[in-house]
């Protein structure tokens, strides 16, 4: 049997003296949604940025496919197959919707022209408003574009931070259902952070707990939904 | 009884009164010691104190009613819309605009009444132009903010003076070895710099400026240090010397014209012409490919950059290299055109006035970095009658301009790829 798509083991991090990440260890199958949730601070987008090697891991190992990347620069790793959807969206505000895209195939040497119609098929709405200034568009649209730029780098393993920050409810049960598609259509395999613990969970299929730096539980999505400490800490009581 | 409408006037006048009232404060504050009092000397040969509380006075009521006139004739929503109408006119217009100024700058020589001083000036506007567009890369295009350009322009000239003096090269061979030079200075500064940003990385490019200066200046035994370099050679046209002999191995002889010192400036104008074209050719295009596209990007957002896979290192230092290139190229230029060269013309000031022609023509606008240039340089030249109050003029124009036009003369961004240039 194929190892993991995503191993990490006992992932030490930080930034300068905060030691954000403690000794994690989890693990992405091929074809896999899995979702890390915890609250603010617990060091869920550290782990996602020191998967790509910024900041880089003081301790412990990363794999892709069985290859340890932990040393490898972050521009070789975005390279190899993973691609991030940062938080808070981080589009370009004054390039256009089309040159945003352009950017995310162009940085991981792929062609634009063959990876548009995919992103603007399951976005169509990004065509509608492909030259428009990045800046311009909604929250739910940036969003959007955020996702659609790292699906051009034609990812095998798609990370996302927070999707659904700051989007209307509506939007974001748009945006869940454009991963779900995503992954059962295209088998993409995703990492998804988390703070919204409820439609993450439903959507994914394993969950892992990370609270201050480490991993405190983890199980199948309708599982950890269905645990009391998750529902009374990250369900808000009775949600 | 009062409307609304009264209301609403009333609380202007009270809020632009306030205003007013403020800006008196800080004037008045200002011109107490620097006007109200004054030190002459007098006869004795002693220094006498001379109040004059009048001037201040009529100092800070010109204020006072100045920022009163500003507060209450400057609507919110007026000063949101109007830049945007202008700036759609102006693009509409810029479209007609920058060929026309190009056949402009290209007969320019021949246009009757254009004698010796204007193409002068001409060469000196072309040179900032180049500059700006230069400078354009790094701080337009990669958002760099770089204080310490005109470094590079310094190394150009530099390499020019001192090749030619040295090995005797000529100027043919030494620009583009000026401008590989320059190039190299330029990685060599971004090394150090790469994880700097801002306000932090400003500091060390001027920092940078100013070690090459004070290099130039102290090297005496090589750069002749503030005597400055002089007899450097002057450009030939292909290898024909402008020379004022006439005879058959010069420019006049070989085509049979009459000598004429109008020559060589016409040839140096159309020299700076094709090399500040180059410039903007080179920028235009690059803004087209991948790394173009990289550096605009980082200047956006260098963590979504990272998140992407760019590799920042290469994008940063390619934008200082070949930004250092063209200052490189337009520093060999300079010298060949002044024939002496000193560190004096490498000052700060000359980095801030070609930093002041990028921001003012509106960051990343080609045109308007062009229309910019005319403004400072042109502009600096026109105002020569005015004496001391040419700085006071320029001053003011420059900020009638920030007031005006609060993101430069050209503030609007247009993409490089469009909707009907992609196939679907």
């Amino acid at each position: 049997m194929a190892g993991p798509m995503l191993e990490i083991d006992n992932l030490s991090a930080g930034y300068g003296a905060v030691q954000a990440l403690k000794g994690v260890s989890l693990h992405v199958e091929k074809g896999e949604i899995v979702t890390l949730i915890g609250a603010n601070g617990a060091g869920k987008s550290t782990l996602l940025m020191s998967i790509c090697g910024d900041p880089r891991a003081r301790a412990g190992r990363v794999l892709l496919d069985g290859e340890d990347i932990t040393a490898k620069p972050t521009h070789e790793i975005m390279r190899s197959g993973v691609a991030q959807a940062p938080e808070g969206r981080r589009i370009f505000p004054r390039m256009s919707v089309l040159e945003n895209l352009i950017m995310g195939a162009q940085a991981a040497g792929q062609d634009p022209d063959a990876e548009l119609p995919g992103v603007f098929a399951l976005f169509p709405r990004l065509r509608e408003r492909q030259s428009q200034r990045g800046g311009t568009l909604s929250g739910g649209e940036q969003q959007m574009l955020a996702i659609g730029r790292a699906l051009m780098s034609r990812p095998r393993l798609l990370l996302l931070d927070e999707p659904s920050l700051g989007l209307a409810p509506l939007i974001s049960r748009q945006i869940f259902a454009a991963i779900r598609d995503l992954n059962q259509r295209e088998g993409l395999t995703v990492l998804l952070v988390e703070q919204n613990a409820n439609q993450a969970l439903r959507l994914a299929h394993r969950g892992y707990v990370l609270v201050t730096g480490r991993i405190t539980m983890s199980g199948s999505g309708a599982d950890l939904l269905a645990r009391s400490e998750i529902r009374d800490a990250y369900l808000g009581g009775g949600h | 009884m009062t409307t609304p409408q009264s209301a609403s006037i009333a609380a202007r006048l009270r809020a632009a009164t306030l205003d007013a009232l403020k800006a008196t404060g800080i004037a008045f504050g200002l011109f107490v010691v620097m006007v109200g009092l004054r030190t002459d000397i007098g006869p004795t040969g002693a220094l006498l104190l001379r109040t004059r509380w009048p001037d201040v006075a009529a100092l800070c009521a010109a204020v006072f009613i100045l920022r009163l006139v500003l507060a209450l004739s400057v609507r919110p929503q007026q000063a949101a819309v109007t830049p945007a109408r202008w700036a759609a006119g102006l693009s509409r217009a810029g479209l007609l605009f920058g060929p026309a100024l190009l056949a402009l700058a290209l007969i320019l020589p021949f246009i009757p009444g254009i004698g010796r001083y204007e193409l002068d000036l001409g060469i000196l506007v072309l040179t900032y132009v180049m500059l700006g567009w230069g400078l354009n890369i790094v701080v337009g295009l990669a958002g760099l903010l770089d204080l310490g350009y005109v470094a590079f322009y310094a190394v150009g000239a530099y390499s020019y003076a001192l090749l030619a003096q040295y090995f005797g090269l000529s100027f043919w061979i030494c620009l583009p070895l000026a401008g590989i030079l320059a190039a190299f200075w330029g990685v060599l500064l971004g090394f150090p710099v790469l994880r700097l940003r801002g306000d932090y990385l400003a500091i060390v490019t001027l920092a940078f400026g100013e070690i090459i200066r004070i290099v130039l200046l102290n090297w005496v035994s090589l750069t002749g240090g503030p005597n400055g370099i002089s007899g450097i050679p002057r450009p030939t046209f292909f290898g024909l010397p402008f020379s004022m002999g006439g005879g058959p191995g010069t420019f006049a002889g070989f085509f049979g014209l009459e000598p004429n010192p109008s020559h060589r400036v016409i040839f140096l104008y159309y020299l700076i012409l094709a090399l500040a074209l180059l410039t903007n050719w080179v920028a235009m295009r690059i803004r087209r490919q991948p790394i173009g596209r990289a550096w605009e990007a980082l200047r956006e957002d260098e963590v979504a950059c990272r998140a992407l896979g760019i590799n920042i290192t290469n994008t940063k230092l390619t934008a200082f290299a070949l930004g250092a290139m063209f200052a490189g190229f337009a520093g060999a230029f300079f010298a060949t055109r002044q024939a002496f060269i000193s560190p004096e013309s490498f000052t700060f000031i000359e980095s801030a006035i070609i930093l002041a022609i990028v921001v003012l023509g509106g960051l990343g606008s080609q045109i308007g970095i062009a229309v910019a240039a005319i403004v400072m340089i042109g502009g600096f030249e026109l105002f020569r009658d005015l004496d001391e109050y040419r700085m006071l003029v320029f001053g003011g124009a420059m900020v009638l301009i920030m007031v005006l036009r609060p993101r430069g003369l050209v503030g609007s961004r247009s993409p490089s790829v469009l909707l009907g240039a992609r196939r679907e």
